[in-house]
């Protein structure tokens, strides 16, 4: 990929891999986020999310691969940070200085105007404690403030890493709210977490990770398509389970008991067969029901990690 | 550049920062000036080393500046750590990712901490030269010391020649500090290697091999704030100076440019 993408990706990536001695942190990953969109960055801890923001971001350099932001290659940085917001892992601030400071420091730095400072403190909810330093922020605050230093860019591309963590439900809310608002607005939002039902309600496509490999790329609905519904039955009384598997079986289709519930990979529409073979077996259905799946589901299906 | 320098200029005026720093070069000025006026004719000497420093001796156009070269050294250590734990602290706060998204230029972000950090070293040699100097002239009489020459055409000729050796001093160990803390990333680490490297290790080196006083860093540092002494000379210590923050800016620098910002 030596020619840069048009105007309509924000971020792509081609053979993107990063080495830390015999480990490879990230392994030949190669994905498109779409401009004006909210993408999802998933997969479990250590899986490379990290690794990719901060290169794309050009604080570490990629062992082989290239990567294109906003139309600019990675390794010149300095052409298209000015117009990209970031928090990385978290917030990261001086204790000693206030909030308010603390964004000034970095308005200074980016060469933003300094009444952004006020503005922002506002938006994320911090008004009034501005002034406070930051060491006496919540975990809830410190990520309020690293969302509006990465706001200060009044950006066109948003790079978020995790952020909800240490949000109380409200928060995850606004967050989420504020996230939707700047698509809206034509800022592309890129955005980890490992909260993948979080995900699943706010962004259009995804990206999803394991072991530094990329294993999914594309739009959310596809995803889900790509999982067959299940059928969840529960019989009246739990001894029946045994004879329920056995009915499924016989009919070609796999299940597995959870808890005191069957849950059948099956068509949606076998659900009167099953209801009626139960019935003729002399076993009572006290529940019933088709359950679509989540994007959690879909993604541990696929990475087949144990819930 | 100067985007860097403002945001800088920023963490280092914090009350907690400034406030004490102010305080100890204010504390160690008052100190260091009073034993030397007031000391005068003592059994154990009034200057540095148990050096004795008579009335007669404070009464020439350098009488007022006694106080000032005395607490040069310290202004150094004092730089040392301020510098070392400036530079260090962005990697334990995990900041440094944050400068380097606002700045990518990682050269400009160095360039500007130092700039800063100079402009807070030269405020507090300007800080210290004052209170050294106003003390020295409310001690004078108790010392029986004449002021006199202290205004003349001369004395403001050396006093000019000290505050820039001292300041070239200050910004030495400074740097050296500087250096330290972008070396280790963790500014308990690297002061303590810059204290225990000039204060403990410097001296059992100088006392053991006497000869090793005019190659160690600090000794030279120290010997530019004192204007030059008999065994080495002025020249001499600002060219090794040179040499050692020169080399040790260079590997820091490509250290700083190539190395990845994982933390």
């Amino acid at each position: 990929m030596d020619t840069p993408p048009d105007s309509t990706i924000a971020i792509s990536t081609s053979g993107l891999t990063k080495i830390y001695g015999d480990r490879a942190a990230l392994s030949d990953a190669t994905f498109t986020v779409p401009a004006g969109t909210i993408c999802g960055f998933v997969g479990p801890n250590g899986s490379g999310k990290t690794t990719t923001i901060r290169m794309l971001l050009g604080l570490i350099s990629p062992t082989s691969g290239s990567a294109y932001v906003l139309g600019e290659k990675i390794s010149q940085p300095e052409n298209y940070l000015p117009r990209v917001g970031a928090m990385i892992e978290g917030p990261a601030f001086y204790p000693a200085l206030s909030g308010a400071e603390n964004l000034k420091v970095l308005a200074n730095l980016g060469g933003f105007p300094i009444s952004r400072v006020t503005e922002l403190l506002e938006k994320v909810g911090l008004g009034e404690r501005g002034q406070s330093k930051y060491k006496t922020y919540s975990l809830g605050m410190k990520q309020r403030l690293g969302i509006a230093a990465a706001l200060l860019p009044n950006p066109d591309l948003l790079i978020l890493d995790e952020p909800t963590n240490g949000l109380d439900p409200s928060g995850i809310h606004e967050v989420r709210e504020l996230i939707r608002s700047l698509a809206r607005s034509g800022t592309t939002v890129f955005v980890s977490s490992h909260l993948l039902s979080e995900l699943e309600m706010i962004c259009e496509s995804l990206v999803m990770l394991r072991e530094g490999k990329v294993i999914f790329t594309g739009l959310t609905q596809e995803l889900l398509k790509a999982q067959t519904p299940l059928i969840v039955a529960i019989p009246e009384y739990a001894v029946d389970l045994a004879k329920l598997v056995g009915i499924v079986t016989a009919a070609g289709f796999t299940s597995k008991v959870v808890a005191e519930r069957l849950e059948i990979s099956a068509p949606v529409d076998w659900s009167a067969t099953l209801n009626r073979l139960a019935f003729e077996a002399g076993i009572t259905l006290s529940a019933i029901s088709k359950v679509l799946p989540s994007l959690e589901d879909t993604f541990f299906e696929m990475t087949g990690d144990a819930q | 550049m100067i985007n860097v320098v403002i945001a800088e200029l920023r963490k280092l005026r914090r009350p907690t920062l400034l406030l004490s720093t102010l305080l100890t070069v204010g504390l160690l000025s008052g100190l260091f000036t009073s034993l030397v006026f007031l000391r005068v004719g003592a059994k154990g000497g009034n200057g540095k080393r148990g050096e004795a420093i008579t009335a007669a001796e404070l009464s020439h156009a350098t009488g007022f500046l006694y106080g000032f070269k005395l607490v040069g050294t310290f202004l150094g250590l004092v730089a040392l750590c301020v510098f070392a734990s400036q530079t260090a602290q962005e990697y334990t706060y995990g900041t440094l990712r944050n400068l380097l998204v606002r700045q990518p230029a990682r050269m400009k972000v160095l360039a500007g901490k130092f700039i800063s950090m100079k402009i807070f070293a030269a405020a507090m040699v300007i800080f210290a030269g004052t209170i050294t100097i106003s003390l020295s002239y409310a001690l004078a009489g108790h010392a029986k010391v004449s002021t006199s020459l202290w205004s003349s055409g001369a004395a403001m000729h050396l006093l000019a020649q000290a505050t820039l050796n001292i300041f070239i001093q200050t910004l030495s160990f400074g740097l050296f500090g500087m250096i330290l803390g972008l070396l280790f990333r963790s500014p308990i680490s690297a002061i303590a290697v810059g204290v225990i490297w000039t204060l403990i290790l410097e001296t059992i080196l100088g006392a053991v091999i006497s000869s090793t006083s005019k190659w160690l860093p600090g000794a030279n540092f120290s010997n530019i704030g004192e204007g030059g002494s008999l065994l080495v000379s002025y020249k001499h210590s600002l060219a090794v100076t040179l040499c050692y923050l020169l080399l040790g800016s260079l590997i820091v620098s490509v250290l700083f440019k190539r190395r990845d910002v994982a933390n």
